[in-house]
């Protein structure tokens, strides 16, 4: 069962919202369909499911009806048609008092600007779910002081917010979130108002703790890099319309639309494509007990110098060269052992990202070889097969921006994320 | 009441408000008197007492206490200012009608933010309560403050209990409206928040949005006492006794001297509470919080 599932969820403010989601149900523009109604849509007929333990990003710009719909998800506000189940429970039904309860128990909220209280310490402020749970003072501190050690904050829970910096008052919101206990949290543009440098380390956090708790997470963002970095699937939103779901390499190699094709022009490939997609079947792969003249075969067939040699359960162990097949014919060895190479052919996983392929295909005589996760030789990628796959990664440019040629992508997109 | 002149003013209905207040306020003299009788015994009970106490005592004790209390929340300077500042007005001949003043002005306020308070944080949650408050608030507010007096002494006679009421009803406007401006200036973020974590309607008031708006609520405590010491003078003149006596009896008797006594026996008055009621405010947890925000920016 999904962790929190929305079906044909609209919020419609201002008057004859009926209306409104009458027009925009058969898919026409928002501009197009509200003319004339005094209204405006900030979420239209959006549809998602968010799976147990996946960071579900949502991804538009400011208007786009992001910050709208994630607060359906906890019913800070009341969805205008639709559905929001969470565990199964249908959210848009219930009861005041029943929401609240909800909300303590499932689902837990981390804001753009901290929403932090002032006036109470981080220890405070961090087991405030606690607190509203109506947990006694020394379970509501042990708790508290467990979120703070996760977010690495122990040493400042007697301080006031103020105290901190924009990162750590962040990591307070974020601990105030994970003392909850809920299974899902929702963030709100939650890095968004932090700089640069301690986004990234913010979000590397935010990875860490993820793959040690596993919760469900929803985040809401403008920054493609940042959705790209923390999704495992990505929605984009374009005028309070969901345009299209999928992993970020999806949305990558195959947009839905212009707009999504449009937004993701800026995006530094390098760090989303992974080795794995711009990999080639490696043509000359020989067991490691085949006989010196295979190989000699082998070279002579496909016209090369070298081939790649496994063992084993397809372990890769290294590349044999001419020079060695033909010393080991003049031996006489019944097989290549011995004379295998890890030198020339460098590795890297399958995960690996392109942008730090460069470094290794640069200094490997011979295609990198890409292995998975056991060990095993899955494919290669020649230098030229690594240039091109860049070079069909580079978007249609928009009419109006300048064209980049191929020496710019490589030289100076790397470090834009 | 002119009969208009002009021809085309003639088709002017004439509207006898005056009458028709009148009717009200005779209406109310004869049926709600039991619950005038009632408010006014209240009243007498608060401000008897506490004015007996304050003139009771020693005026010494009565500066060191007030002064003790400035150093504590001022500072030695303020302290020291008050002591001079109070020990000047006692070696003036009027050291009982300000004590009584004192009196009144703290039992009007006291009353003025019980009702205040309540009522702003309802009409701060209300929109269609705030819509309704607002234009009775500015009536309230810029209604001439004698005008008070007159259904004053038509409800409870001549004498102190009149001037506290009337004080009441005019110093309590800036306490609405300032309960209701502070409420509503908390960070909406903090409030959603508060909510995100399922905390009810009552705590999010009470541990969320009172702390943060209550710098701003502590301005309209400040307000309200301002208001009520300046309209407890205008007393005088209903016989509420004090220093609006003494200033009303100057008045009429062209005694500058006596007159400036007063005066400057309310203007001290003025600036300690001012400055008290002002620190109280600040030493609120929100409201270093809140400075030290500011500071930031």
């Amino acid at each position: 069962m999904s962790a929190l599932a929305v079906k044909s969820l609209y919020k419609i403010f201002g008057n004859r919202a009926d209306e409104a989601v009458r027009r925009l149900a058969n898919g026409a523009p928002r501009a197009e369909a509200l003319v004339g109604l005094p209204t405006t849509a900030a979420v239209i007929d959006a549809n998602f499911e968010v799976r147990p333990g996946e960071i579900f990003v949502v991804m538009g710009l400011s208007g786009s009806g992001k910050s709208t719909l994630i607060r359906m998800l906890n019913g800070l506000l009341r969805p205008t048609q639709g559905s929001v189940r969470v565990d199964g429970v249908e959210l848009t039904t219930l009861k005041p008092a029943a929401l609240r309860r909800l909300r303590r128990e499932k689902i837990s909220m981390v804001f753009q600007h901290f929403a932090l209280m002032p006036h109470r310490t981080v220890l405070e402020n961090a087991g405030y779910a606690l607190e509203v749970a109506g947990l006694p003072k020394a379970e509501r501190r042990e708790r508290a002081m467990e979120a703070l050690r996760m977010v690495g904050l122990v040493e400042w829970a007697d301080k006031l917010p103020h105290d901190l910096s924009g990162g750590m008052r962040q990591r307070v919101g974020l601990a105030r979130a994970l003392a909850a206990g809920t299974d899902i949290l929702l963030m709100d543009e939650a890095f968004s108002a932090l700089d640069p440098l301690i986004r990234r380390e913010i979000q590397d956090q935010l990875l860490e703790l993820q793959a040690e708790l596993g919760k469900t997470i929803i985040f809401i963002t403008h920054d493609l890099n940042e959705a790209m970095r923390l999704g495992d699937r990505i929605a984009v939103m374009r005028d309070g319309r969901i345009v299209q779901i999928g992993t970020a390499e999806e949305i990558l190699t195959d947009p839905a639309n212009g707009y999504v094709a449009q937004f993701v022009a800026d995006v530094d490939r390098t760090r989303i494509l992974t080795a794995a997609s711009v990999m080639e079947k490696p043509q000359h792969v020989l067991d490691v007990n085949a006989g010196p003249r295979v190989a000699a075969k082998a070279l002579r067939e496909s016209q090369t110098s070298v081939v790649y040699v496994t063992g084993p359960m397809k372990k890769f162990l290294g590349t044999v060269t001419e020079d060695e097949v033909l010393r080991a014919l003049r031996e006489g060895r019944p097989n290549l052992d011995g004379y295998v190479s890890t030198e020339r052919a460098r590795t890297v996983t399958e995960d690996t990202a392109v942008a730090d392929l460069f470094a290794d295909c640069a200094e490997s005589q011979h295609p990198v070889a890409v292995l998975d996760e056991r060990g095993r030789l899955t494919g290669v990628i020649p230098r030229i097969t690594l240039l091109s796959a860049l070079a069909a990664a580079t978007p249609d440019e928009p009419a109006d921006a300048p064209a980049q040629d191929d020496v710019e992508l490589v030289g100076t997109k790397g470090e834009s994320a | 009441m002119s009969v208009p002149q002009s021809p085309l003013d003639a088709w002017l209905p004439r509207v006898p408000l005056g009458a028709w207040t009148e009717s009200a306020v005779d209406w109310a003299t004869g049926s709600l008197g039991p619950f005038f009788d009632a408010v006014a015994a209240v009243v007498d009970a608060l401000v008897r007492p506490l004015s007996d106490l304050l003139t009771g005592v020693p005026a010494v004790v009565v500066v060191a206490v007030l002064a003790a209390l400035g150093w504590w929340l001022r500072g030695w300077k303020f302290g020291l200012g008050t002591a001079v500042g109070l020990g000047l007005v006692a070696g003036m001949p009027y050291w009982e009608e300000t004590m009584s003043t004192l009196a009144q002005v703290l039992v009007a306020s006291v009353l003025a933010l019980l009702l205040a308070i309540p009522l702003g944080v309802f009409i701060a949650e209300n929109k269609r309560a705030s819509a309704l408050a607002r234009p009775v608030l500015d009536l309230m507010q810029t209604m001439p403050a004698f005008v008070y007096l007159i259904p004053a002494i038509f409800f409870f006679g001549i004498g102190t209990v009149p001037g506290v009421l009337a004080t009441l009803v005019f110093s309590m406007p800036p306490g609405v409206r300032l309960t209701e401006l502070g409420l509503r200036q908390v960070d909406q973020e903090i409030v959603q928040a508060a909510e995100s974590f399922g905390a009810p309607p009552w705590m999010v008031l009470l541990r969320t949005k009172l702390p943060l708006a209550l710098p701003t609520i502590m301005t309209g405590v400040n307000q309200v006492i301002m208001l009520a010491l300046s309209m407890v003078v205008i007393a005088g003149m209903v016989g509420a006794g004090g220093l609006g006596d003494v200033i009303m009896f100057a008045l009429s008797q062209v005694e500058v001297g006596s007159g400036f006594e007063g005066g400057i026996a309310v203007v001290v008055l003025a600036v300690v509470l001012d400055r008290l009621t002002d620190s109280v405010g600040d030493r609120f947890p929100s409201a270093r919080a809140q400075r030290l925000a500011r500071q930031d920016a």
